[in-house]
């Protein structure tokens, strides 16, 4: 197998899944709708009851709207990875998936493509949203729009690979609202995508232990920090651990002899 | 002309909990073979397939693609083959070519080779001219003849198809039949055909009668006729399943 098979193979599924997005107009729009409306109406009308202290990387008072922009990113980015996950699921159900399983080539790296493909999605509904945002006037440094492309690259493939892990345990479609209950509300909610840590340990400690830990909040913070051009060590090496621990458990979740696959049955 | 293996299974076993699903498998399918894989449903067909294909993994037995053991060499084995799913696995948002062109990039075909492979294999179906058409717009049979060309691009040794035929109408079965058995006997190609439509079988071909998990009868088709003491395949096919079910 020769290093251009798998830049073709990588390229092949990186292509098919930009260009589905692309054409796939509805996908894309509500992919954008979901955090503006957070942004619009949400931040809005919390503005006046959240009062925000000066807190790293913000070297000033900021509005409301200006610090829930990351968490809207990381939003768009969860979402994604499990819109990817939801897809696998379907892809599987309807045998898409089988034609990707039985090519050629080690399984763990069609993973990671299909996990790029995944992220290069989500990267472009980043920018969109951000190109929106700057009409509303949230402003971060340039640079800091250049700062954040690696850290959305690792956010979005940990993220990505939670929603392949949690797609190798999904036996169907249907069991797929579980996930939006169990997973991605939680952890959406129990971050610092809405609100800081010290204020959410003003009202729970515990609720601010568990968010602290969350590794969604950690990859938030990453890309809060990288918009304003600093790095955020801590939370880097937690997004990269997270992400390395969810890709080795999808990769056992997908391997015929040791994964789920064998458990589902039938086929 | 001395006839290479392209499958041989030995001594497969495999188990959904602890339901055996298949027991104790063993044949070969040699190159300008078609070999039907004859058997009622939930006789372990797709089972068996799952396995051959490595979608699936058995801990009892062997699957070799020409040589390669698919568990130890499973990229050099797959391949070596080319699948057609019994569910439609194309994108139905893609047109023709775009499906054809993932396809030949997941098996590492360059642009140029993967475009004349394409136009070979759509030309030989008659679908060149469609190739611009999304496959939603195609009806059943031009889907499975897009899914045919498309298991065919990389060149591989054995074809294996899981009941390609099924929701078809008659001309679209006939004429996928027909093609198939062609492929095997200019090309010299090897094909495990799934199938519980008995008139897809040439008088040429070998069968594989499987119920409930085990072989109940293999070899061509006078051997099975013979061996079941019985004047035509249909009567051969219930006297080895319909004995088991009473």
């Amino acid at each position: 197998m020769s290093f251009l098979h798998y830049w073709r193979a990588m390229w092949g599924i990186v292509g098919r899944e930009l260009w589905r997005f692309v054409t796939q107009r509805e996908r894309f729009i509500s992919a954008l709708v979901r955090p503006l409306v957070w942004l619009f109406v949400f931040a809005a009308g919390f503005r006046a009851a959240l009062g925000l202290a000066i807190t790293p990387p913000y070297e000033t008072y900021i509005l409301y709207e200006v610090y829930i922009t990351p968490g809207l990113i990381g939003m768009i980015q969860l979402f994604n990875g499990m819109q990817s996950s939801l897809s696998m699921v379907y892809d599987r159900e309807m045998g898409s998936m089988r034609i990707l399983m039985v090519c050629p080539l080690p399984r763990w790296f069609l993973l990671l493509s299909k996990l790029l493909a995944g992220t290069g999605v989500s990267i472009l509904q980043v920018y969109v949203f951000l190109a929106i945002a700057w009409f509303y006037d949230i402003h971060a440094p340039w640079q800091g729009y250049l700062w954040i492309m690696p850290t959305l690259l690792l956010s979005g493939l940990m993220l990505g690979a939670l929603g392949l892990l949690l797609s190798s345990f999904i036996k169907q479609l249907e069991n797929f609202a579980g996930v939006m209950n169990f997973v991605i509300f939680p952890m959406f909610f129990m971050s610092t995508a809405l609100y800081p840590l010290w204020k959410m340990k003003e009202s729970s400690v515990f609720l601010s232990k568990l968010a602290e830990y969350n590794p969604f909040s950690q990859a938030v913070e990453m890309i809060r920090f990288a918009l304003y051009e600093q790095f955020d060590q801590h939370a880097f090496i937690y997004t990269l651990v997270a992400f390395l621990l969810f890709m080795a458990a999808a990769i056992i979740g997908y391997n015929p002899s040791k994964g789920m696959m064998v458990k589902k049955g039938g086929s | 002309m001395s006839l290479q293996t392209a499958l041989s299974i030995e001594n497969l076993s495999f188990s959904y909990g602890g339901k055996k699903a298949l027991d104790q498998l063993g044949f070969s399918i040699n190159s300008g073979e078609c070999t039907l894989l004859l058997g009622p449903n939930g006789a372990g067909k797709s089972t068996l397939f799952s396995l051959i294909t490595r979608l699936y993994d058995s801990h009892e037995g062997q699957i070799e693609l020409c040589g390669f053991n698919v568990k130890q060499q499973t990229r050099q084995a797959l391949a070596k083959l080319g699948v057609v799913f019994q569910q439609t696995t194309l994108d139905m948002d893609l047109s023709v070519m775009q499906n054809l062109r993932y396809h030949t990039s997941l098996h590492g075909l360059g642009r140029k080779v993967a475009l004349q492979r394409i136009q070979q294999e759509l030309e030989r179906l008659n679908m060149y001219e469609r190739r611009f058409e999304k496959i939603r717009q195609l009806n059943g049979g031009h889907r499975r003849r897009v899914e045919i060309a498309r298991a065919l691009l990389h060149k591989p040794a054995l074809l294996l198809l899981d009941e390609p035929t099924v929701g078809l109408d008659v001309p679209s079965r006939l004429a996928i039949v027909e093609y198939v058995h062609q492929l095997v006997a200019e090309e010299k190609l090897a094909v495990l055909w799934a199938s519980h439509l008995i008139d897809e079988i040439y008088p040429e071909d070998h069968l594989i009668v499987l119920h409930k998990g085990q072989i109940k009868a293999k070899g061509t088709v006078d051997e099975v006729l013979q061996t079941t003491g019985t004047m035509s395949i249909k009567d051969a096919f219930y006297s080895l399943t319909q004995g088991e079910q009473a």
